[in-house]
């Protein structure tokens, strides 16, 4: 391994003892109307799991087989049997994109059979590599039934409201994500006479906020989105993409980026591109993984504590 | 060396100078990008009319060739390529529809 990929090594280890983060997923919780991402450094206590939980995973990329993760398929199985484990089951899943490497039906299929053993309910939006089969049919197919445009949609759970967006189609030569003239006047629409106190819970694939955008990483448009969240007491933005946790907090709105199951990429600007990072076999599943949540046995509160798929 | 001797090389460097001139006007007719890094190198190319440039993705990673209105690869998965021939001279703007900060420019003379 070149220095190069040692120094990213570092700068992504030092973001990791930053913040939260799970390689398996991300827990969040409700408590008092504000989602937070149990186990934040200080969180762990307010976060009573009362209210609603859920989990997000991301980035699994059925189909990947190159050096960086040969076994993609089996880092999301052994994430899946994870999220098993946990003794207090979550209401829902979200999965911020990439599902697949290459969109072919095969990999929906694994993905499909290895993500439904954690029986519960997921919902999706599409990452890039989601899109890339010819007719472009097998996501729609398979997790576009009730959405509108590519694949965006609203839905209500205990008093919180979750938006899921598509920021991974007609992109501009140039350009980063994308969101659109027609899903955003959707949206505009969806949160139209909506209450500011209720929680607002927006996921995507790729980040909404400005995270690097020499390699792509940001929308476009996002900051219309963000204009039409202004007001609203408390917003989360949970997104994919960039195989690595990065945190923001701006106002009223957290912005939060979750690990891949697959593979992990390198910290903005520390590797030529954001190509998948090659580290040592014993250093993988410590790059992917396992903040597991960890529900200790007669302790009151949860917390997620960094816990290596291996090591 | 006998007059038939260097009659004979003469011949035989003929014979190469005719294979190369073909080798290189077979150059002049193809072209090759590669994909690296998230980059077309090279990222601005200048050829003639007739010329058959070829993508061939080296990352990892998928990418797509796409020129609105004139060309679009499928995805191309590590080590695909992909091949447009030019026709017509002109300046085409290409980028990876699925990283869209890839860009390159093929100028067809």
């Amino acid at each position: 391994m070149s220095d190069h990929d040692e120094h990213s090594g570092v700068s992504r280890r030092r973001v990791l003892e930053c913040m939260t983060w799970a390689g398996t997923g991300v827990l969040w919780t409700i408590s008092g109307g504000v989602p937070r991402s149990l186990g934040l450094v200080g969180s762990a206590r307010a976060a009573e799991p009362a209210g609603l939980t859920f989990l997000q995973i991301s980035d699994s990329h059925v189909g990947f087989d190159k050096p960086a993760n040969p076994n993609a398929i089996g880092t999301l199985e052994e994430a899946i049997g994870k999220i098993k484990s946990m003794p207090v089951k979550p209401s829902f899943m979200i999965h911020t994109g990439d599902i697949t490497h290459l969109s072919k039906a095969a990999e929906f299929d694994d993905a499909e059979r290895i993500i439904s053993q954690a029986k519960l309910d997921v919902h999706y939006v599409p990452g890039e590599h989601d899109f890339i089969d010819e007719e472009v049919k097998f996501y729609r197919e398979r997790y576009g039934r009730g959405s509108k445009g590519a694949g965006w949609y609203s839905f209500d759970a205990s008093g919180v409201h979750f938006i899921g967006l598509v920021n991974v189609v007609d992109l501009k030569a140039g350009g980063l994500g994308n969101l659109g003239a027609e899903q955003l006047e959707w949206l505009e629409s969806d949160l139209k006479g909506r209450s500011k106190s209720t929680p607002i819970v927006v996921f995507a694939h790729i980040p909404l906020w400005a995270v690097y955008p020499t390699w792509g990483w940001g929308t476009e448009d996002g900051a219309r989105a963000l204009d039409y969240l202004k007001g609203f007491g408390s917003v989360t933005v949970l997104n994919g993409h960039i195989h690595q946790v990065m945190q923001k907090v701006e106002g009223n709105v957290t912005f939060h980026t979750a690990r891949s199951t697959a593979f992990p990429q390198p910290a903005p600007g520390a590797a030529p591109s954001p190509g998948p990072m090659k580290v040592a076999d014993d250093r993988l599943r410590g790059l992917l993984g396992i903040a597991s949540i960890d529900f200790k046995p007669g302790n009151e509160r949860l917390a997620i504590i960094d816990t290596p798929l291996q090591g | 060396m006998t007059l038939a001797m260097l009659r004979n090389v003469g011949i035989r460097l003929a014979i190469v100078a005719v294979m190369t001139s073909q080798i290189s006007a077979a150059r002049c007719e193809d072209s090759i990008i590669t994909i690296d890094n998230f980059s077309f190198s090279p990222a601005q190319l200048t050829v003639k009319a007739g010329t058959t440039v070829t993508w061939k993705n080296q990352d990892d990673i998928p990418h797509t060739v796409v020129s609105a209105g004139k060309f679009k690869s499928k995805a191309l998965d590590t080590d695909d390529s992909y091949s447009f021939t030019f026709t017509a001279a002109g300046d085409y703007t290409y980028f990876c529809s699925l990283h869209p900060h890839m860009t390159g420019t093929i100028k067809v003379e």
